[in-house]
């Protein structure tokens, strides 16, 4: 396949662009952060999201959903990367709705998949229980009990985890690990809020003898962890999407400073140092351009080299972001630095969007162990 | 079946069934490319046999238009040939600066004669062109350069040197920016014109490199006949086509930084050298260096891919193959130090490796002129800089 948007794709983009600009633009974020939205999450955006049709876009057609696959849900989550407009649409329309299809029974996929496609209905995937992202480290168990499971442990970091009606957690069942799908607000479940440095939150969720019904349970039973795999990985290459928006972000939005800021009498754009910087970065943010649009497309093909390419395309996304946030700062000079200016944002979305699935050393050390060395 | 399916289909075949089990294997060293040219010694009579098969479908130059001896196919077909040369590992059945460079120069800015008279030998592999580009006193600043063409009525005397001419000793033709106007400003008075380097007055002199090896040569003219219509453009007009001449050289080069010499990857010489324990490399700093790498490899292929997806078949990507031959070149570069630093120091021996000819080091001492031929690193990041970011001077 062509790695060029199709006109449908480039019709959703124009229309991510504009709804956004009109109603997400980063004031949005600024405006969320100092009022008092404990959520750190507007439900009205979310709910126009909802009919603009972002939650179902990975939702299939027989569900309620639109079926314009990753390659779709891409394209709008590149957009929103560049506005930093905090949504669901990673955590829910994303991974969630990617965890369902993947695992999902037809009487779960039925339940949950048009409340999500209407926009009714926030998923949280709980996988990680340390700070640094390890999902084949779960210590979180789940035991078979009457007409069921009763599962303890606990969660860390979970994103969207604060908002979430559906959690979908990862516990060992004995012989591998299983996936749950458990409402947030069972018996024995408490949710930790806490914020976290851009103006989100997260969430650590504690599972107190939480008594699960046998229709909880979501794919096989342990047999959860390839599944696991195979839903971060879409879950990466999403992250990896809205970071190439917030890069070529932040980089167009410094190379308009650098071009009108005079110091010596001219413009400080014209000086070698950073031309020299700004070209490289020019040409790394090239680079991650092609990857997305190679690992949606593969995603949508289900294509056999999915895990190297995930990686591939989130370790050089977190390096490439991180370095464009970088020299936002560093290039707007003490302005930069102020929070009354916007610049200082992208850095520290960056940092959570690398935290989150794994950041370059992980991916790093999973794409050589994906080569065999 | 698609049209586009059904020449997949015919593509496959015809290749299966052309190209000589020994063109499947990778490239040993640089060695093994196949050059063409009247000096050219054909390694083997399968080397001779793939040129000869693939350039009489004009598949040598495939999007190149038949009347010609092109192969006459769109985007699409050619990435499909490519991509089914690749399935079976063919070698390119030749690497030419007529391919990459003087022949898109000419197919955009040549007469219809000279067309006719240098594109065919160009695809049947029968020149080697060399490039006259740098002197001694103009070489980032190339368009300061010396070499004079006097106008003598019906032909041009040339005199004048040029420097750093790689494979110069190997050349047959040469393409050459000269000053054929003192007076106008220095963009203005070039012009761009070929000879036989077997013209009178035409004196190569080998220089050697740091790798011991001299493939390039100080090349000098005196009095050298040139005729008139072997001017490509506008007199004094040659600037135009030398820089779009440059646009191919460098996505030429920019590929070569993912070209794959050896039978074995990065990853698998690594694993011979140094082990694995726990199942991965024996050198933690080592392997994040080299999945660093693959991945930057990776993501260089994918888009050179989308940047042909978004090009029109054959056409120049303009600023962009800076960007290219800067990613490219570095890319190669740091593949060269990644092999010094997996070799040890069985990789310091001057006449070591497979054939006793210490490939190793003379490959990694010759990658150090990637980030200087056809344009050093930094003049392509000024280029980005200004042609493509729109920074000011
Ligand atoms: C292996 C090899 C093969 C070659 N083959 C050919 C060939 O076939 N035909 C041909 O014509 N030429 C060839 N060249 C020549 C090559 O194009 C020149 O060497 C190159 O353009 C640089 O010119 P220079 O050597 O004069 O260096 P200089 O221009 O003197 O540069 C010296 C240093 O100054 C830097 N510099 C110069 N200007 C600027 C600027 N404006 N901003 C920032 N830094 C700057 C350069 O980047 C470099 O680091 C070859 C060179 C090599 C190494």
């Amino acid at each position: 396949m062509a790695l060029i948007l199709n006109e449908e794709q480039q019709m959703l983009q124009d229309a991510a662009r504009d709804f956004l600009a009109e109603r997400a633009p980063l004031a949005h974020l600024r405006e969320l952060r100092d009022t008092d939205n404990e959520e750190r999450l507007s439900r009205e955006l979310w709910a126009e999201m909802a009919e603009m049709g972002w939650p179902a876009i990975l939702v299939p057609e027989e569900h309620g959903g639109l079926g314009y696959g990753y390659g779709g849900l891409g394209i709008v989550l590149e957009q929103t990367g560049r506005t930093l407009t905090p949504s669901p649409l990673l955590g829910t329309a994303l991974t969630g709705v990617a965890a369902l299809a993947a695992a999902g029974s037809g009487a779960q996929c039925a339940e949950i998949l048009p409340k999500v496609a209407a926009g009714e209905l926030l998923l949280a995937l709980a996988c990680d229980e340390t700070a640094r992202h390890d999902p084949g480290f779960v210590s979180c168990k789940a035991e078979s009990s009457e007409n069921g499971f009763t599962i303890s442990g606990r969660k860390v970091a979970v994103h969207d985890g604060h908002a979430a009606d559906l959690l979908i957690v990862s516990a060992d069942t004995g012989n591998g690990i299983s996936l749950f799908l458990v409402p947030a607000d069972s018996e024995g479940v408490t949710v930790e809020r806490y914020p976290v440095l851009d103006i989100g939150a997260a969430a650590n969720v504690l599972l107190d003898e939480v008594r699960l019904p046998g229709s909880a349970l979501l794919g096989p039973l342990d047999g959860g962890g390839d599944i696991l795999n195979q839903v971060l990985d879409a879950a990466r290459v999403g992250i990896a999407a809205e970071m190439l928006g917030l890069a070529q972000e932040v980089f167009e939005r410094t190379m308009d400073y650098i071009k009108q800021r005079k110091q010596f009498g001219v413009p400080v754009g014209g000086f070698q140092g950073l031309q020299h910087r700004a070209a490289e970065l020019y040409a790394e943010i090239e680079l991650c351009k092609s990857l997305v649009i190679k690992a949606l497309q593969s995603l949508d093909e289900g294509a056999d080299d999915m895990a190297e390419l995930a990686s591939a395309t989130k370790a050089k996304l977190c390096e490439t972001a991180h370095s464009a946030a970088n020299e936002g700062i560093q290039m707007h000079g003490g302005i930069g630095m102020t929070d009354e200016f916007d610049i200082g944002f992208f850095l520290k979305r960056c940092q959570i969007l690398e935290s989150l699935y794994g950041d370059r050393y992980f991916h790093h050390d999973r794409f050589a162990r994906l080569r065999n060395y | 079946m698609s049209n586009l399916d059904q020449f997949r289909a015919e593509t496959r075949e015809w290749l299966e069934a052309n190209c000589p089990p020994a063109m499947r294997s990778p490239y040993r060293s640089e060695a093994d490319l196949c050059w063409g040219g009247r000096k050219f010694e054909f390694q083997s009579e399968e080397q001779r046999l793939w040129l000869e098969r693939m350039a009489e479908k004009g598949w040598t130059a495939p999007t190149w238009p038949s009347e010609y001896g092109g192969g006459g196919l769109n985007r699409e077909q050619a990435k499909i040939l490519k991509q089914e040369m690749e399935r079976i590992g063919a070698r390119q059945p030749l690497y030419s600066f007529g391919l990459f460079m003087i022949g898109p120069a000419l197919l955009k800015f040549g007469s219809e004669a000279l067309k006719q008279q240098h594109l065919p030998p160009i695809i049947r592999g029968e020149i080697h062109w060399a490039q006259g580009y740098s002197e001694p006193n103009a070489g980032s600043d190339l368009a300061s350069l010396q070499a004079r063409a006097e106008d003598k009525g019906d032909h041009y005397l040339l005199n004048g040197s040029k420097v750093w001419t790689s494979y110069g000793d190997r050349g047959d033709w040469m393409f050459c920016l000269v000053r054929t106007n003192t007076e106008a400003p220095k963009h203005k008075g070039i012009s761009l014109v070929l000879f036989d380097m077997t013209t009178p007055g035409v004196t190569v002199k080998p220089i050697k490199l740091i790798s011991g090896k001299s493939p390039f040569t100080e090349t000098i003219f005196d009095n050298v006949r040139v005729e008139k219509d072997q001017v490509v453009g506008e007199v004094d007009d040659g600037w135009t086509v030398a820089k779009y001449l440059l646009t191919h050289e460098r996505e030429m080069i920019g590929g070569t930084g993912l070209a794959r010499t050896g039978s074995r990857n990065l990853s698998e010489r690594a694993i011979d050298a140094l082990g694995t324990r726990d199942g991965v490399l024996d050198h933690p700093a080592l392997r994040a260096d080299i999945a660093k790498f693959e991945i930057d490899s990776k993501a260089l292929a994918l888009t050179l891919e989308r940047f042909r997806d978004e090009a029109k078949a054959g056409a120049s990507l303009g600023a962009v193959s800076s960007m290219l031959k800067y990613y490219g070149t570095e890319l190669n570069m740091r593949r060269q130090e990644l092999l010094m630093a997996i070799g040890g120091s069985e990789a310091l021996n001057w006449e070591g490796g497979e054939n006793g000819a210490g490939d190793l080091p003379r490959a990694w001492l010759r990658s150090r002129g990637n980030s200087i031929e056809g344009g050093t690193s930094e003049i392509q990041l000024n280029i980005v800089a200004k042609r493509i970011l729109g920074l000011p001077s």
